[in-house]
């Protein structure tokens, strides 16, 4: 009798893993447009991947899940934040699900490993966060939009910036060791050179580093200010080891746009204030699109609203954008991604956004600094630098010919 | 169950899964080809944890050495499927005869930490050397590889043929070596070293020889799976790989090597299944071991075997 049971037991279970695997009819016509959209839901970047799948229901919601003249449905999957676990996933939403845009998607390895497979599926995608700048640089998909940004993108202006409206001409760099800091710090140290200004020492660390004592110890105390490059959680603990070291004040603190990120700057103190960083975008920015978006996103999600909430906002604008100029004929593949390459709005939260030919946006930069107003900290905007490209003032194809920014290039001269 | 119908039923499911394969669509049939490749992985494991009793952390890096070996020499290097497949088992078997050396001498917790430093040795490595491995980016592109047959490899059907030969002849080698004398005394070592010493075997050469072995089938995995994914990174390398081919193992059944399989299988399914519906699935796969553990603590293929072996 056991053995019997056992052997339903087997039976059943087996039946149970087969059944899901049946192919699933095909779709009737008329039927909505997909969109998969692919975010860490589960891990250490889970906070990240909330705000991303806010920013893009938000949108959805303003707009009645409709869009030239068809319904849309967003399926969305975890990516855990790995690679390997993201290309399944984006199997399934496009093998299986049969979506007509996939999207999403946060760190650089997803960005490049999903790129191969989007060429061979054909299938139209869009980046609205990774932002590697090989993905629209050396490496281009031809299948993949970025309606996001490329890491080096704020810095090339934001080191001429700083070149021009302030003494300072000896900086420190200190980030995270890995592809995003190289990118980060190489853009800012390229531009600030060739114009004059000295990186005087570059100081690397690694991600999961639980004290900054010694690496703020090794800071060149007579340098005139500091690069700093972090994300999440190790942005908090760096600016609060910043002060105890005495060097809040002392040292003007620069930095790539993470780093004051609104997904981090609420839990700041005032180690944050003064603090001048880059990006396209700020919580803070005056224009009525981002007055309403940010104010709505704070209304859904209980918290500001973050370059990432953002990102995915205005990048399921974008798709829609383009579904309506194909008259909602998305199953026409050429005709989307031609029609996605081609979007241009005026008025997004972020400012007027545009195009180039390698598929990356061509936006403004801003300057923020960080400063308390009404009780809490804000990325104010002290500088607007716009129509910014990834390739800044180069020609793209002389561009190209540098290397990518590494741990090593630009090499330290003045190190 | 008895040896000879643990053999049939694998058997069985493997030319199930074959007969059903044509009949699914290609993401099931991607899913199964991953089952089949982390099988191989899961069984290398085994060896060492079921059959000679040394739990390994570190299992990732013999895997991700073969798969960084087929992603540098078949985008730089455009080579084809032969030399990568003989460079990746060559490289993780190398890099386990290394390892080997240094963790072979310790036992028990003491073992599980060296192993797993020398994995997150390699996952550095992976991580840091950005000219070799192109750091945290990770190398896209790989290609399917051309056999110079006339199915397209590229496809899924023939690619999961492919891989699924790949775990059957893995499966095949590694049950005749553990039924083998060598592989008798392996669990000798597993039951009793003392004994097996004053019986005069080389207690530590045979360890040492299992620890290579079980390193270079990881290898095998490994290029099957930079293959697969079309892509090699340092999250290949990371512990938490490691971590997840140790309680593929434990789910399976340690010292079966077709539950190993099966618990592979088991958790890429649910992985992929049930995240669908769910983003609580990690509770869900919590709840799943937390249940082997109290109900079957010999893994799903040990709780089938009756009485103590």
């Amino acid at each position: 009798m056991r053995r019997l049971g056992v052997r339903v037991l087997t039976a059943v279970a087996l039946a149970a893993f087969i059944l899901p695997l049946a192919p699933v009819g095909t779709v009737a016509q008329g039927a909505p447009i997909k969109i998969g959209f692919l975010a860490p839901l589960t891990g250490p970047f889970a906070q990240i991947g909330k705000d991303m799948v806010n920013g893009t229901e938000l949108f959805l919601d303003e707009i009645g899940r409709q869009a030239g003249g068809r319904k849309l449905e967003l399926i969305v999957e975890d990516t855990e934040g790995n690679p390997a676990t993201a290309l399944n996933k984006s199997r399934k939403l496009v093998e299986q699900d049969k979506v007509h845009v996939l999207t999403g998607g946060l760190l650089a390895n997803v960005g490049y490993a999903l790129a191969p497979f989007i060429d061979s599926a054909q299938v139209p995608a869009t980046y609205p966060v990774m932002a590697a700048d090989d993905l629209t640089q050396r490496k281009p998909a031809k299948w993949i939009v970025r309606t996001g940004w490329a890491t080096s993108q704020p810095m090339h202006p934001f080191a001429d910036w700083v070149i021009k409206n302030t003494k300072h001409r000896k900086i420190v760099t200190i980030g995270m060791d890995y592809a995003f800091g190289y990118e980060t710090v190489g853009g800012f140290q390229r531009v600030f050179e060739e114009n004059g200004g000295q990186i005087v020492q570059k100081i690397w660390t690694p991600l999961n580093t639980n004290d900054f004592a010694p690496f703020l110890a090794q800071i060149k105390r007579d340098a005139d200010g500091v690069l700093a490059l972090f994300v999440g959680r190790l942005a908090l603990q760096f600016m609060k080891q910043y002060q105890e070291a005495g060097l809040h004040g002392k040292l003007p603190l620069y930095g790539g746009g993470t780093t004051t990120d609104e997904s981090v700057l609420p839990q700041m103190g005032d180690e944050a204030l003064g603090t001048i960083t880059a990006l396209h975008y700020s919580q803070a920015l005056d224009n009525p699109q981002n007055a309403k978006f940010a104010k709505a996103f704070e209304a859904k999600a209980g918290k500001i609203s973050s370059y990432y909430s953002e990102a995915t906002y205005t990048n399921m604008r974008w798709i829609t954008e383009a579904i309506k100029a194909v008259g909602g004929k998305v199953e026409d593949k050429g005709a989307l991604l031609a029609a996605l390459r081609k979007v241009e709005i005026k008025d997004t939260a972020r400012g007027p956004l545009s195009i180039d030919a390698f598929g990356n946006p061509v936006q403004n930069i801003y300057v923020r600094k960080v400063e308390r107003v009404g009780g809490r900290l804000q990325n104010s905007v002290i500088a607007t630098i716009p129509a910014v490209s990834q390739f800044y003032k180069y020609k793209p194809e002389e561009y190209m010919k540098q290397p990518l920014y590494s741990r090593d290039y630009p090499p330290c001269k003045s190190c | 169950m008895t040896r000879g119908r643990v053999v049939l039923a694998g058997a069985g499911v493997a030319a199930l899964a074959a007969a059903i394969a044509p009949a699914l669509s290609a993401y099931p049939l991607t899913l199964l080809t991953q089952a089949a490749i982390v099988a191989i992985l899961a069984m290398s494991l085994d060896v060492l944890l079921g059959y000679t009793g040394l739990p390994s952390l570190g299992h990732a890096a013999y895997f991700g050495v073969a798969a960084y070996a087929v992603g540098i020499l078949s985008t730089d290097y455009r080579r084809g499927f032969l030399v990568c497949l003989v460079a990746g088992v060559v490289l993780a078997a190398l890099t386990a005869a290394l390892f080997g050396l240094l963790a072979i001498r310790a036992s028990g917790t003491y073992f599980l930490m060296i192993t797993l430093a020398l994995g997150m040795v390699v996952w550095g490595l992976a991580f840091r050397w950005v000219s070799m491995t192109k750091g945290d980016n990770g190398i896209a592109g790989v290609p399917r590889p051309e056999l110079g047959l006339p199915w397209n490899l590229g496809a899924p059907l023939p690619f999961f043929y492919f891989a699924l030969a790949a775990a059957v002849v893995a499966w095949a080698l590694l049950g005749l070596l553990v039924r083998s004398p060598f592989g008798m005394s392996l669990l000798g070592i597993r039951e009793s070293e003392s004994r097996m010493r004053a019986l005069g075997y080389n207690v530590w050469l045979h360890k040492y020889l299992a620890f290579v072995i079980s390193g270079t089938f990881a290898g095998f995995a490994g290029v099957f799976w930079a293959y697969y994914n079309g892509f090699v990174s340092p999250v290949d390398v990371q512990l938490v790989t490691s971590v997840e081919t140790l309680l593929m193992v434990a789910l399976g059944g340690p010292g079966t090597l077709a539950g190993p399989a099966l618990g592979a299988a088991v958790i890429v399914f649910l992985k992929n299944f049930v995240s669908v519906y769910t983003k609580r699935w990690l509770l869900i796969l919590g709840a799943v071991y937390i249940g082997v553990i109290l109900f079957a603590p010999r893994g799903v293929l040990g709780a089938f075997r009756r009485g103590p072996r």
